[in-house]
C-alpha cells in the first residue's frame, strides 16, 4: 500500500487533491451528518442530493448551447440543490402529510430532467462520473470553491449550534420558547444542500448520503452529545475517505463505492460489537 | 396561530391568567370544544384543572399557550396576549417527541429551556450555574450527565420540569405530570410543585383524583365551560359524580 499513500500525501500524487477535499468535507459531514441523523432527515437530504442532477444537466446544456463557460455543473449543483431544499422544506412545513410524496417528486423529476438536459448535449458526458464520483475532475479551483462552501457550511453548524439542538430534539418546545423552528428547519435543510454539492464529485451524488449518515450512525452508538457525535464522525469521515481513496488506487476500482464500502462495513462492525459489548455510555 | 412575538415584559399588571367569555370550536367539529369561558387565576395560586376527556382541558392549556386563539373572548396573562407572554411561561408537556437515542444530556435538556435569550442560542452567562441551581432544587443533579434517553418516566418528568424552570417562569403550565409515573415519584412531583407555588403561579391539568386532594388554591371542572369547584365538592366521591354526569 506504500504507493497508494505516497499518491495520497505527496502533492504531485494524483489522489493528493481529492484527499484535500476529502478531509475538508469530512468536517463537514461530521457537523451536517450529524444533524441529518438525529433530525432524521436522510430521505429529505437523499432527495435533494438526487435533485442536484437537474442542475447539472441544465448547467451542462447551457454551456455548450449558450457558450456560458460560469455555467459549471457545480454552479448548477448549487441552483438546483438550494431550489430543492426550499421546496421541500416549505412544503414539508405548510402540509407535514404530503411531506413524503414530495420527497419522491423531487427526487425522481430532478433526476429525470438531468438525464434528458444531459442526452440533448452533443458530446460525451459520463452521467455515472456524476451519479458515482471521479475523483479526477477535482481541480485546484474547484478545492477553493468547496473550500468555501465547506467553510460557510461548517460556520453555521457551530454558531448555531444550540439552536438547532434545541429544534432538533423538541421542536415544540423551541417554537414555545419564541424561537423560530421553521426558519432553523430551513437552514438545516440548506446547509445539506450545501453539503451535498461541496462533496459530490468526490463520492457522487447517489453516495453522498452515505457519507452523510454512515459515519455519524457510528459515532452515535458511542457518544451521548450531539458535539461529540460531530467530532467523532468527522474524524471517522476522514478515515473512511483516506483508506477508500487509496484502495481504489490500490485495485482499481471506483473511489466513492470503496469509501462507502469502508463506511458500510464499519458501522456494521460498531452495531454488532456495541450489542456484543453494550457500551456503558449512559453512565 | 398569530405570529409568536415572545417580549420580556418589564412591568406585568393585572391576574396572572384572565379568561373573559371565550370559546372556541376546532375547524373540524361542529360543536364548540369551550363555551362562554371566564376565569381569573391570581399570583403563586396553585390550581387543578381536571375533567373528562374530550372536555376541553388540553385546548384550555393551549389557549393559555398562544397555540391556538379563541374564536371569541379575550385571553390575558399578565396583562398581554399569551403568544407575547411566553418568556414568563414554562411549560410541561405530557408528551414530548422525543426521538429515541437523541445525544443529549440531562443537563443539556435543563439548558434548552433558555436558548431563545440570545440570539445564536449560546447561553448567558448565569444559565449553566441557574441549571445547576435548579436540578440541585428538583434532587437529579446526580443525572446531569447521564443520556436524556435512559432515564426513567419520574426522572424524565422532572427533568423536564427543571427545564420549564430554568428561565425563571412566573407561570408554570403542566400537562398531566403524573401520568405514567409510579405513586411514590407521583407524591414527590406533587410536593416539588406545591413547593413551587409559593413562588409562582402552577396550573396542573390532571385526571389524578388523587392530585386533587392535595393542597391546591383551586379546582377547575371542564367540561366545555369551566367551573370553580367549591371547597365540598373537592373529593374523590364528588368529583367522580361530576365526571359521570353528562354535559
Amino acid at each position: 500500500m506504500p504507493d497508494a499513500i505516497q499518491q495520497l500525501v505527496t502533492p504531485d500524487g494524483i489522489l493528493f487533491m481529492p484527499f484535500l477535499v476529502g478531509i475538508m468535507g469530512s468536517v463537514t459531514f461530521g457537523v451536517v451528518g450529524s444533524y441529518v441523523t438525529v433530525r432524521r432527515i436522510s430521505y429529505v437530504a437523499a432527495a435533494i442530493a438526487h435533485s442536484a442532477l437537474a442542475g447539472i444537466g441544465a448547467a451542462v446544456f447551457f454551456q455548450h448551447r449558450f457558450g456560458w463557460a460560469w455555467c459549471t455543473p457545480l454552479t448548477g449543483a448549487f441552483v438546483a440543490a438550494i431550489l430543492s431544499a426550499l421546496i421541500i422544506g416549505r412544503v414539508t412545513l405548510s402540509s407535514e402529510h404530503q411531506g413524503d410524496s414530495v420527497i419522491s417528486a423531487v427526487m425522481v423529476i430532478g433526476m429525470a430532467v438531468g438525464l434528458l438536459f444531459l442526452k440533448k448535449t452533443p458530446g460525451y458526458f459520463a452521467p455515472m462520473s456524476v451519479l458515482f464520483g471521479d475523483i479526477l475532475l477535482v481541480s485546484k479551483r474547484d478545492l477553493w470553491i468547496i473550500g468555501g462552501l465547506n467553510a460557510a457550511t461548517i460556520a453555521c453548524g457551530v454558531l448555531y449550534y444550540r439552536k438547532l439542538l434545541a429544534v432538533c430534539f423538541d421542536e415544540e418546545y423551541a417554537r414555545l420558547r419564541g424561537v423560530r423552528a421553521d426558519l432553523y428547519y430551513l437552514l438545516l435543510l440548506l446547509l445539506t444542500a450545501l453539503t451535498v454539492v461541496a462533496m459530490m464529485q468526490i463520492v457522487g451524488i447517489i453516495m453522498v448520503i452515505a457519507l452523510l449518515t454512515l459515519p455519524a450512525m457510528t459515532a452515535l452508538l458511542l457518544v451521548r452529545k450531539l458535539w461529540h457525535c460531530m467530532i467523532v464522525s468527522g474524524g471517522l469521515c476522514a478515515l473512511f475517505v483516506s483508506a477508500g481513496l487509496a484502495g481504489s488506487y490500490q485495485t482499481d476500482m471506483p473511489s466513492g463505492p470503496m469509501i462507502v464500502m469502508m463506511a458500510g462495513s464499519v458501522f456494521l462492525l460498531a452495531a454488532g460489537a456495541v450489542k456484543i459489548f453494550p457500551v456503558a455510555r449512559q453512565g | 396561530m398569530a405570529a409568536k412575538r415572545c417580549c420580556h415584559v418589564h412591568d406585568l399588571a393585572g391576574p396572572k391568567v384572565s379568561f373573559k367569555e371565550v370559546a372556541f370550536r376546532y375547524p373540524t367539529r361542529i360543536e364548540p370544544v369551550l363555551s362562554d369561558v371566564s376565569f381569573c387565576v391570581e399570583e403563586r395560586s396553585h390550581i387543578c384543572v381536571i375533567g373528562p376527556n374530550g372536555g376541553g382541558k388540553t385546548t384550555l392549556l393551549k389557549l393559555m399557550l398562544g397555540l391556538l386563539s379563541p374564536d371569541q373572548g379575550t385571553i390575558e396573562l399578565f396583562g398581554i396576549p399569551p403568544h407575547r407572554a411566553c418568556r414568563h411561561v414554562g411549560y410541561v408537556p405530557q408528551h414530548s417527541v422525543i426521538r429515541p437515542g437523541f445525544p443529549i444530556t440531562v443537563r443539556e435538556v435543563v439548558l434548552t429551556g433558555c436558548v431563545e435569550q440570545h440570539r445564536f442560542g449560546w447561553h448567558k452567562k448565569g444559565c449553566g450555574e441557574s441549571a445547576d441551581q435548579i436540578m440541585e432544587e428538583l434532587e437529579i443533579a446526580g443525572l446531569a450527565g447521564r443520556p436524556f434517553s435512559r432515564l426513567s418516566g419520574g426522572e424524565r418528568q422532572r427533568v423536564l420540569i427543571a427545564r420549564a424552570l430554568i428561565s425563571g417562569p412566573l407561570l408554570l403550565l403542566l400537562d398531566e405530570p403524573t401520568a405514567n409515573i409510579d405513586p411514590k415519584v407521583q407524591q414527590q412531583v406533587r410536593e416539588t410543585l406545591n413547593r413551587l407555588s409559593s413562588r409562582m403561579t402552577v396550573i396542573t391539568v390532571s385526571h389524578d383524583l388523587d392530585y386533587i386532594s392535595g393542597e391546591l388554591d383551586g379546582v377547575f371542572f371542564v367540561n366545555r365551560s369551566v367551573r370553580l369547584l367549591q371547597p365540598g365538592e373537592v373529593t374523590s366521591d364528588a368529583v367522580w359524580e361530576l365526571f359521570t354526569q353528562r354535559k
